[in-house]
């Protein structure tokens, strides 16, 4: 039997790594269903499951899967699944619920060039406005992008560390690539890895409002079975979690829940700068993309371009502030990403118009190649 | 005066948010004696409350988790069944009950039911068959019978309906029942009996819905429960091929299947546990 935490050097897949992340992060449910390129994360962790002590269960569809997940989490057990594009559509809806129910989860969707079929066997990054804005209704969502095996073994912890923090769903958004990419990943110590669990109730039972806010905005959360009879519902609900049908208790509910994500963005967002001290022109890039953006700084810095790279190693909620910061001093923004537009959307919007904001893109099936950044560059600026 | 405080409380209190009444449900609905039943079900049988949890999906049977003092999930349309699945397995030691409704279980969510029947999930699924989308004014159902009218079938349902306790018999359920609301000892010694027992059981529940169903099918709401008692047969083991519905010829209620067969934890833990890990948890 091999321990939760595998501690060690090893050679593995990013979905590999993604398995093992969650194991370490402690997640002991896992409900999935085979989907390219993301059927590794369950094959592998189905195996894994058993021996140390958790349930996997393959649904019968992403539907089913998702609605798993929710019900896992309720019962008191950190749980995931993980999905490509068309498995990912049909998760939207349960992801509401979470949303609304503030029930920690992740999801990993592992991204194939789309709509409908696609291209199942090859990467693109063109679910991420579905990540954004993918269930009905508005709210706040979580996203992580990770652009190695490395990176998604910790981006996993912590995708189910934000998860449990602010009760609410967050998403891996990897690729295609970095999925089925073998490289180096090292597994520390089990007790060097910071696991966050959701903040528990105290005090009495027949008292406790399932959904008072905390300190931070987020409620304690009892579990299925501890006899704080809670109810829970994906209609708008007071603090008792019962159905209110006001405006008020709408205005309410969602202050809150847009709330816990925005009043707490400098612990959410992460990045990284490369290059960005001098740097006259911004390359914003995440995922795989991000990796063939470093390249292309490289080669851009050798041509006399002064470039630098932004990873967003956090796409949801978007870094607005660093963006705009940025374009108070620099000349433009370069998005590159696996779509025709997304997240360069929103690197536009930031710019406010100040500066110019390109796009480096393609539809899917390849990563960008760094010459295509560098025409980009040299095209507009 | 003390009188008067007495007929205040109802022997189901402990088990209702009391906070949450007045209910939704229209005059003359069958979904509150069938929820009823499913409460004092759950009360005689001893089973431990604090580890009980009712899920629902959405619909007016849907709503009954709202009102049941207990854990208690109000999920998405179809999706009580997987959701209640994710929680028996994630934490075995939970009765999990699911209460919702024909469309629900059978229409959208009718993937779920059956794959969870094949796997034996030990759920106990009560659904109240009303022959229609009540909640949204009286649509026809995967239950509606053939002729009968409804709001998107004006002129008569061109469809046959499910045979729903053959669909849970051919899907493995291990336990399979139908009764009315107008019978309800029989029907609440059934909830009972699966609450007592493992494995995926199903109670099907037949109520009227005098306001969308009735109204529109000129059956009057005692109408529909003299039907319910005048041409109902009970026989209990008849062959779920028998079960269709059609109250010209009459319709069968009782318990059709009680079998055993292992569940889906005990299959999971036998199968693919490493045996050193299950010897351990033993030991402690």
């Amino acid at each position: 039997m091999n321990p939760a935490v595998l501690t060690g050097e090893h050679f593995m897949t990013g979905d590999v790594a993604c398995a093992e992340g969650a194991l370490a992060a402690g997640c002991r449910f896992f409900g999935g269903y085979p989907i390219t390129p993301a059927t590794e994360i369950a094959e592998h962790i189905s195996a894994r499951m058993p021996e140390v002590g958790g349930t996997f269960i393959q649904m019968e569809d992403e539907i089913a899967a998702m609605a798993s997940v929710i019900g896992g989490s309720c019962a008191g057990v950190k749980s995931m699944t993980a999905t490509s594009g068309p498995g990912f559509s049909l998760m939207m809806e349960n992801i509401g619920l979470a949303i609304c129910t503030e029930t920690p989860c992740v999801v990993a969707n592992v991204q194939r060039a789309g709509p409908s079929t696609g291209l199942p066997t090859q990467g693109a990054q063109g679910d991420m406005l579905q990540a954004r804005w993918g269930s009905h209704g508005h709210y706040e969502i979580i996203a992580l992008a990770p652009s190695s095996p490395q990176e998604t073994f910790y981006q996993t912890i912590r995708a189910f560390n934000l998860s449990e923090t602010y009760r609410m769903p967050v998403l891996i958004m990897t690729d295609e690539m970095v999925g089925h990419l073998s490289e180096r990943v090292v597994i520390p110590k089990a007790k060097t890895i910071k696991s966050v669990s959701r903040p528990r109730p105290k005090g009495r039972k027949d008292r406790f409002k399932p959904f008072e806010p905390g300190p931070n905005g987020v409620p304690p959360m009892a579990i299925a079975g501890e006899g704080y009879n809670i109810h829970v519902t994906g209609l708008t609900h007071d603090e008792m979690g019962y159905p209110d049908m006001t405006v008020e208790a709408q205005d309410k509910m969602m202050a809150r829940l847009v709330g816990k994500v925005r009043r707490n963005l400098d612990d959410i967002i992460s990045t990284e700068g490369y290059r960005l001290e001098d740097a006259e022109i911004v390359i914003v890039s995440y995922g795989v993309s991000a990796r063939t953006s470093l390249a292309a700084v490289e080669e851009a810095r050798d041509q006399g371009i002064k470039a630098g790279l932004l990873k967003l190693n956090t796409v949801w909620p978007f870094p607005e502030d660093q963006i705009r910061r940025l374009s108070e001093r620099v000349k433009g923004f370069v998005t590159v990403e696996i779509n025709l537009g997304q997240i360069h959307l929103e690197v536009e919007r930031c710019a406010c118009g100040k500066v110019p904001a390109l796009l480096a893109g393609h539809p899917g099936g390849t990563i960008i190649p760094p010459d295509q950044v560098i025409e980009t560059l040299k095209e507009g600026f | 005066m003390n009188q008067h405080k007495k007929q205040q409380s109802h022997p189901l209190d402990g088990l209702l948010r009391t906070d949450r009444i007045p209910h939704i449900w229209c005059p003359g609905c069958g979904i509150g004696t069938a929820f009823s039943s499913c409460l004092i079900a759950m009360k005689e049988s001893g089973i431990d409350l604090k580890k009980t949890v009712m899920v629902s999906g959405i619909g007016c049977s849907g709503r009954g988790a709202g009102y049941a003092n207990l854990d208690s999930y109000h999920t998405t349309h179809g999706r009580a069944i997987p959701f209640a699945t994710g929680m028996k397995l994630a934490n075995p030691e939970l009765n999990v009950v699911v209460f919702s409704g024909d469309g629900d279980l059978f229409a959208i969510g009718g993937n779920h039911f059956i794959h969870a029947a094949r796997r034996n999930v030990d759920l106990t699924i009560v659904c109240v068959n009303n022959f229609n989308y009540g909640m949204t004014g009286g649509q026809v159902a995967a239950t509606t019978p053939l002729g009968a009218k409804t709001t998107t079938t004006p002129v008569g349902n061109p469809e046959p309906a499910f045979n729903l306790p053959l669909l849970a018999y051919a899907s493995g359920a291990t336990y399979v029942a139908r009764w009315t609301i107008l019978h309800t000892r029989d029907l609440t010694d059934c909830i009972e009996e699966a609450f007592l027992r493992r494995g995926f059981s199903f109670i099907e529940v037949l109520a009227p819905c005098p306001v969308n169903y009735g109204r529109r099918n000129k059956e009057k709401p005692l109408d529909t429960l003299r039907i319910y008692q005048e041409q109902t047969i009970i026989k209990n083991d008849a062959h779920p091929s028998e079960l269709d519905i059609d109250f010209n010829r009459g319709v069968i209620l009782g318990k059709f299947v009680d079998v055993e067969r292992p569940t889906c934890s005990e299959r999971y833990d036998d199968t693919c546990r490493p045996k050193e890990l299950l010897e351990e948890e033993k030991a402690a």
